[in-house]
């Protein structure tokens, strides 16, 4: 099964769908005559890298880059970067301004933070790609043997390589170009890749060069290769390749066929002598190589909501100001001016006689001033923060497998917090909730079943039935020998021999001897009498290792022949036997069935065949049905227990018979075009038809560790969960109920059409309109069930079929309806598209998170498409985990992914940036109620300095440290109480109310800090000896009010006091009292208000410290006392734990 | 209120011990730093409501003690006198503005300040001007603080405008603050005999040291058309010229005190108190009043109302917050861990 998903999808039309990137689809027609034209101009001249028509053409060196910058262009590249922030072009324009007469502070004050934020940013920008840069180093300077031209093979450096070149590339190494393979050690010049690194695929694949170039061995061979090569030119299409061979003035029609692929390795074969063709960024995987669609979180979406409306907040106070800026200074010019402000020879910004010309003035000094409403440091500060969570999510212990050795792994930092929003998980199933660990464990022959074991599903539906389970099995595992894997089956009357006094023997003996023949594995033997299977698939392993074991051990392969080692029953001895093979009759997702033509040593012809049971069924000749009715019942129940099902079935043929349709196939063959696969498969057909039903297989793919759990807890949390399946629908529901994800009581709602014929009606509209309609009945009445108002719970299981329907444009908003009431969603027998298309609507239909999980080539659709991809590093290779945003190595961490980790950044970003807006209004209103005092002249409250360090110095650390350390609970409760992630699938954090609250908190902060320390210290004199308050004097008194409040205010908000916390708040503070010493003993020209302030003046007076003791304590009072209330009455979730 | 959170991981931890730092930084890497986890109990928060309310009553009921006279003690004597209009005669009433620009018309002005409190030298005297806005922006940047220090030899007086030169020739000190120096000047008799003003010592001992020069002279200052404040000695260095340098640290607020000098001797009940002032300085052309107050300090400054009542009105807030905190969790009392509260539970009721 998992083959027929793995040949289902081809990452070309993966990538085409999700990225829409096909510009020009290579049309139907014969593509080799496109040869020349625009498109196919490639010349290679091989061998003669250095003749004057190939370097006329300047290919590119084979030299890598990945790096987002270069030396050169780094600064202006990241600069424009950073520039594309609404807010730093504020801040850039403010920095500009400042050198003006405008700026109410000196420039120096304003571009210093900028620079430092800037700069930390592109530190981190330089830092990362420096880091890709070193990969690059060391990627092109990894060394392959290339034909220097004379005698021998030299050792050269990747980046060295050009088109053209001869390359040897030995066995285990990759290949550093897009190589056309000539020849390989093999007789015929067979070589095996592996393409982990490209489709994820595990399995090895067989490369096949022309056969008038597989001679060319030696050097004394290559030495004389001359040939010119025509072919496409660079795209995208790993799959795709055209182009023709020139050589000895005759032409050869080029295949993906000869084409071995930088990023792939070889397997399983010495060496190989290859032309390169396409270098550098011109190779395949370097033209697939496309940033992944970069994703936003909701909340920066918001956030840039909340900055905009700042942004606002700006606008009006700097109007409000400006405007009473305005009619203070119209007054001047009266009789009652102020004269000490000579408005006789004033300049344009204070002129009483135009006093609108000076109010639009000012309102842009007062875009300047009250800047400090919108956080400059925020974004590096976030930027900060998730790259640290993620560092902390890599080094998750409880996140590590120990069998694969691999943690979990945050790929894109920016999307933490999204972690903790998860409303809706799409999960595939085979190797996602099962481990794709294959073993063979049943099967039926000649209508008796075999295999006693009980399945993980059969187990737990024996559970949910509340049956106790069967001594049998116990004892039976006891009895049995040490375990092989891929093999499960415990059954005395077939193992060791004990088939052959079955009554069916014939039919068992053919049996596995169709399981021995009918693949494509390549057995490896590592040490004498162990054999081990390269197979495409583990189902396919699995079917060779159970022939194997029951005594037809599959023993060697090569093109023309495949050898058995079996028991021959009437001598009792083991012989080998040689099977001639004269066809492959490959498997593909259409057909969903493979077999082979072989000539057994008896010289019979045969064709040995295994599929899906329906198609195999269909297939059947009138005298090959004895045993239908049994298999299929067998089938029925393997399925119920979770198991993946094949029919087994065999044909003999005649030899005339065989002949005649060999000819039609060969020419079929021969054919070139794109069409030319389904004229293969209706040539297959002819002649997989009559015949002779042996039995059926049941494999079992056992769940993963843990699993069951896992989905209880994030049920538990509220979230729903999808699963979207390439299985059959009983392997679906019992999988789901294996896992929990259907429990007992609740109610199953079933969009399948009842119709079996509804497969074969597809084509015609009429029964189509029909299928639609059924669909759409079943629909409505899920709908109507679920709308009750009854207090079960439903599940929804749908096929890819009626999901055709169901996705139609009129039905969706219905079938959407129904799913969301649905708690959980199966999808079955879908396609990797269709699973794109769900989770597409999902996402958009619910307006929330979703979260899709994966594992193999055919998941990357869903994963990008989904708010979340989260890749599982599992058997079926990386593709997914390439592609996705978080990888990890079980499906259980992800219980820990979300609920502890997403749940922790969550709640830490959004109190970070709710932090963030509540200091900078209370520090920029402060500045507002001053300007009301000093007649809106936008003279700042404090010293340039101190307004400048307040962002970076004062307030920094703290919001970082809450940013990246904070829990509100330990990752055990989280675990413990999955009620907890509610609080960020609502947003609870994030409203609109409790930023605006936060927002208010900061207003209120800075009316209680401006309004006490005015009237406390100012007026009489604050010190014994008479002194009085000046301007220097209440700024500093302010502003040491602003730094505690805001630093005391995030201790209070904090729930989690490590000695970090404690040394960042407390030393912001202490920081501050330094700074003031520090810069209190600059000389006067350069610390102008601050000279000595601190030291002089304001530290020896007790109003002094007494004030600022008041002041914050009478700024904490009200949101401590809000905090204590709400607690206390009206609880959130995790006030209530907390107690 | 803290609870220790010290969770060990499993079999993971036990690999790695092999050092305290090291399991440290594992703890670290693990996010299971030791820590410490306030949680706001109902114990808590009205322990801490009645500490802040016994903490600021007290300490309320002390400052006011200190500054205020309604409780007996009172440390803080302050006498104020507004003297703008008074000082004005009864016929320049009407305009004010051209009796204060009219050189000719004699200044002086008597006024009478009855102690009604024993004062304790040393007895500060201010002046205090309203509505003057020596924190509007113009006027704060019109300064030049490397002229203050060099004088002569700092030529750059660009920010010092409009008041930068006169005839071509640089003004020392320059700039608008110092060109609308305070000059109304003040002397007390008291019975009949002169009470010496200490005018020393009313400046920042920094100011005087390091921001204003000591070889720094006043130069072609108030030489201009308009005249603005007060003149300055030509004779004395800069760094002497308390003024000068009272009047340069700008004041915070439109309302503002400065130091004007110190009575050294003691004033006794109903005694009265003959202020001869000159009535210079021009507060009348944009409505500013001038007042002349006679203050002692207590520990704590001058009279400060506002202080103590800001601290006994936090102190009671805290107080009544914890009793009605008290009362509420009595009454509606709980059991934690009761999930019915919750925000969801309470939607699904109603709905």
């Amino acid at each position: 099964m998992a083959r027929v998903r793995k040949r289902n999808i081809h990452l070309s039309k993966l990538c085409s769908f999700s990225c829409c990137r096909r510009p020009s689809q290579p049309s139907s027609t014969d593509e080799h005559d496109r040869i020349g034209q625009k498109g196919y101009s490639r010349v290679v001249y091989c061998n003669e890298p250095d003749c004057e028509e190939q370097i006329r053409l300047k290919y590119r060196r084979n030299y890598v880059s990945t790096t987002k910058y270069t030396a050169a262009n780094f600064i202006p590249k990241s600069l424009f970067e950073q520039f594309r922030r609404v807010a730093n072009i504020y801040f850039l324009v403010v920095a500009c301004v400042s050198f003006s007469p405008l700026a109410p502070y000196s420039a120096p004050s304003v571009l210093v933070p900028l620079i430092v934020v800037i700069g930390a940013t592109m530190a981190k920008e330089g830092i990362e790609d420096y880091r890709r840069k070193q990969q690059d180093v060391e990627a092109n300077n990894q060394t392959v043997e290339v034909y220097d031209g004379n005698s021998s093979f030299n050792k050269t450096k990747w980046k060295n390589l050009r088109v053209g070149d001869i390359v040897k590339v030995h066995k285990d190494e990759y290949f550093p170009a897009d190589v056309l393979l000539l020849s390989s050690d093999h007789e015929d010049g067979v070589c095996y890749v592996e393409t982990m690194n490209l489709d994820g695929e595990t399995n090895l694949k067989s490369k096949h060069p022309l056969e008038v170039t597989s001679f060319i061995r030696d050097v004394e061979t290559v030495k004389g290769f001359r040939a010119v090569i025509k072919c496409e030119d660079p795209n995208e299409h790993p799959y795709s390749f055209v182009g023709t061979l020139y050589y000895e003035c005759q032409q050869y029609a080029l295949s993906p066929q000869q084409i071995l692929l930088r990023g792939t390795k070889l397997k399983d074969t010495n060496y190989i002598n290859g032309v390169v063709i396409f270098t550098g960024h011109d190779t395949k995987v370097m033209q697939n190589a496309m940033d992944p669609p970069s994703k936003r979180t909701r909340i920066e979406r918001r956030m840039d909501k909340i900055i905009y409306v700042l942004f606002s907040a700006l606008i009006l106070v700097s109007f409000i100001g400006s405007l009473l800026f305005g009619i203070e200074t119209k007054k001047d010019g009266g009789d009652y001016g102020r004269w000490y402000l000579r408005p006789d020879i004033t300049t344009v910004f204070f002129d009483p006689r135009r006093p609108s010309v000076a109010a639009f003035l000012h309102f842009l000094t007062g875009l300047m001033l009250y800047g400090y409403l919108i956080p400059i440091s925020l974004y590096v500060s976030i930027e900060i923060c998730k790259v640290l969570q993620s560092i902390f999510i890599n080094q998750d212990q409880a996140m590590y497998d120990e069998e694969t050795k691999r943690s979990a792994h945050a790929r894109t930092s920016n999307l933490n917090e999204e972690l903790g929003q998860v409303f809706t998980i799409l999960s595939d199933k085979t190797g996602t909730l099962t481990c794709n660990k294959m073993e063979f464990v049943k099967c039926s022959i000649a209508g008796t079943a075999y295999g006693c074991g009980m399945t993980e599903v059969e187990i737990a539906l024996a559970r949910k039935r509340g049956e106790t389970l069967d001594e049998q099995r116990d004892i039976d595992t006891v009895e049995s020998r040490e375990p092989v894997k891929g093999f499960n089956f415990r059954d005395g009357r077939i193992m060791n021999r004990k088939w052959v006094h079955e009554p069916y023997r014939d039919y068992i003996e053919k049996f596995f001897r169709v399981l021995a023949l009918c693949h494509t594995a390549v057995p490896e033997v590592l040490d004498p009498g162990k054999i081990f299977y390269e197979a495409e698939s583990p189902d396919e392993a699995a079917f060779v290792i159970a022939a194997r074991e029951v005594g037809f051990q599959f023993v060697k392969r090569n093109q023309t022949s495949i050898q058995l080692r079996e028991l021959d029953r009437s001598s009792g001895e083991i012989v080998d036997r040689v099977y001639e093979l004269l066809r492959v009759l490959e498997f593909s997702s259409a057909r969903r069935m493979m077999s082979v033509i072989v000539r057994n040593p008896e010289r019979q012809l045969l064709l040995l065949a295994k599929g899906a049971d329906s198609v195999i069924f269909e297939r059947l000749s009138e005298q090959g049905r004895m045993f239908e009715a049994e298999t299929k019942e067998h089938i029925e129940r393997y399925s119920e227990a979770g198991l993946r099902t094949l029919a087994v079935a065999y044909r003999e043929l005649d030899d005339d018979e065989y002949k005649r349709w060999e000819q039609e196939y060969v020419k079929a063959e021969t054919f070139v075009s794109a069409d030319r696969d389904d004229l293969l498969d209706k040539k297959a057909n002819l002649i997989e038809r009559g015949l002779i039903l042996l039995g059926a297989t049941a494999i079992e793919d056992k769940l993963q560790k843990g699993v069951p759990d896992c989905i209880d807890k994030l049920a538990q949390a509220g979230i729903n969960i999808w699963v979207l399946t390439g299985d059959k629908k009983g392997t679906a529901i019992n999988i789901g109920y294996a896992c929990s994800l259907l429990r007992h009581g609740m109610k199953e709602i079933l969009v399948i059409p009842e119709d079996p014929g509804i497969a074969a009606v597809e084509r015609d509209t009429e029964d189509f309109a029909e299928a639609y309609k059924i669909v759409e009945k079943q629909i409505d009445e899920g709908i109507s069930q679920v709308t009750g108002g009854s207090s079960t719970q439903f599940g929804l299981i749908i096929d890819g079929k009626s999901l055709i329907f169901a996705l139609d444009k009129n039905l969706i908003i219905r079938f959407m309806e129904l799913a969301m009431k649905c708690a959980t969603v199966i999808c079955c027998r879908t396609s990797p598209k269709q699973k794109a298309i769900v989770t597409r609507w999902v996402k958009s239909v619910t307006g929330r998170t979703t979260l899709a999980i994966g594992d193999g080539a055919n998941d990357v659709g869903m994963i990008q498409e989904a708010d979340i991809g989260v890749g599982i590093t599992g058997v079926e290779g990386m593709q997914a985990a390439m592609s996705s945003d978080f990888s990890i190595a079980q499906f259980r961490f992800l219980e820990r992914l979300l609920l502890v980790h997403g749940h922790w950044c969550y709640r830490r970003i959004t109190m970070m940036i709710c932090y963030f807006f509540y200091k900078n209004i209370t520090f920029g209103f402060t500045l507002f109620w001053f300007e009301a005092y000093s007649s809106f002249s936008a003279q700042p409250a404090y010293n340039d300095w101190y307004m400048s360090s307040y962002n970076v110095l004062f307030t920094s650390l703290p919001v970082i440290a809450l940013g990246v350390f904070d829990q509100d609970f330990s990752a055990r409760h989280c675990l413990e109480y999955p009620s907890l992630y509610k609080e960020g699938m609502d947003d609870v954090l994030f409203r609109w109310t409790h930023i605006l609250s936060w927002m208010f908190n900061g207003v209120l902060s800075s009316v209680i800090i401006f309004f006490l320390t005015a009237n406390s210290i100012t007026g009489q004199a604050f010190r014994k000896d008479g002194q009085v308050a000046d301007y220097s004097v209440l700024g500093l008194t302010m502003y040491t009010c602003v730094v505690l409040a805001v630093n005391c205010q995030m201790a209070l908000c904090i729930n989690y006091f490590t000695w970090i916390q404690h040394l960042f708040i407390w030393g912001s503070i202490t920081l501050w009292f330094k700074f003031l010493l520090v810069y209190g003993s600059i000389p006067p020209t350069l610390s102008t208000t601050a000279y000595k302030v601190f030291i002089e003046a304001c530290a020896p007076s007790i109003q002094y410290w007494l004030t600022i003791i008041l002041v914050v304590i009478a700024t904490l009072l009200p949101s401590f006392s809000y905090r204590a209330f709400q607690t206390r009455f009206r609880p959130m979730v995790r006030d209530s734990i907390q107690t | 209120m803290c609870r220790r959170i010290f969770s060990t991981c499993g079999v993971a931890a036990v690999r790695i011990v092999s050092g305290k730092m090291v399991l440290s930084f594992y703890l670290f890497t693990q996010q299971s730093l030791p820590a410490c986890k306030p949680v706001l109990t109902p114990g808590w928060v009205i322990a801490i409501f009645l500490f802040m309310g016994v903490i600021f009553i007290p300490v309320g009921l002390v400052t006011l003690r200190a500054s205020h006279c309604v409780i007996i003690h009172s440390m803080v004597v302050e006498i104020v006198d507004r003297y703008d209009i008074d000082c004005v005669p009864e016929p320049s009433r009407m305009d004010k503005v051209s009796y204060i620009q009219d050189d000719s018309i004699p200044k002086n002005c008597s006024r009478f300040m009855k102690v009604h409190k024993y004062m304790k030298a040393p007895i500060y005297i201010y002046y205090q001007l309203d509505n003057y806005y020596q924190n509007h922006r113009r006027y704060v940047k019109s300064r030049s603080d490397k002229q203050l220090l060099d004088g002569q030899k700092y030529h750059d007086t660009s920010s010092c405008q409009p008041v930068e030169s006169n005839n071509n020739r640089p003004i020392v000190p320059c700039g608008l603050i110092a060109w609308s120096l305070f000059n109304d000047t003040f002397e007390f008799i008291r019975e009949g005999a002169e009470l010496k003003v200490n005018r020393k010592n009313i400046a920042w001992k920094s100011d005087r040291g390091h921001k204003f020069g000591k070889n720094v002279y006043p130069f072609n200052f108030q030489n201009g058309t308009l005249i603005g404040g007060g003149k300055l000695n030509p004779e004395i260095p800069l760094s002497d010229q308390e003024d000068l340098i009272v009047w340069m640290r700008t004041s915070a607020l439109p309302s503002f005190r400065k130091l004007y000098g110190r009575i050294e001797k003691d004033l006794d009940v109903d005694d009265v108190v003959v202020v001869n002032l000159m009535n210079n300085y021009n507060t009348y052309s944009f409505g500013g009043k001038k007042k002349l107050v006679l203050s002692t300090s207590s520990w704590l400054g001058g009279k400060n109302d506002f202080l103590g009542h800001a601290c006994v009105f936090v102190g009671c807030s805290s107080l009544t917050l914890a009793i009605i905190f008290m009362l509420l969790h009595v009454k509606y009392r709980r059991p934690y861990g009761d999930m019915s509260f919750l925000p969801w539970n309470r939607k699904s009721f109603s709905g």
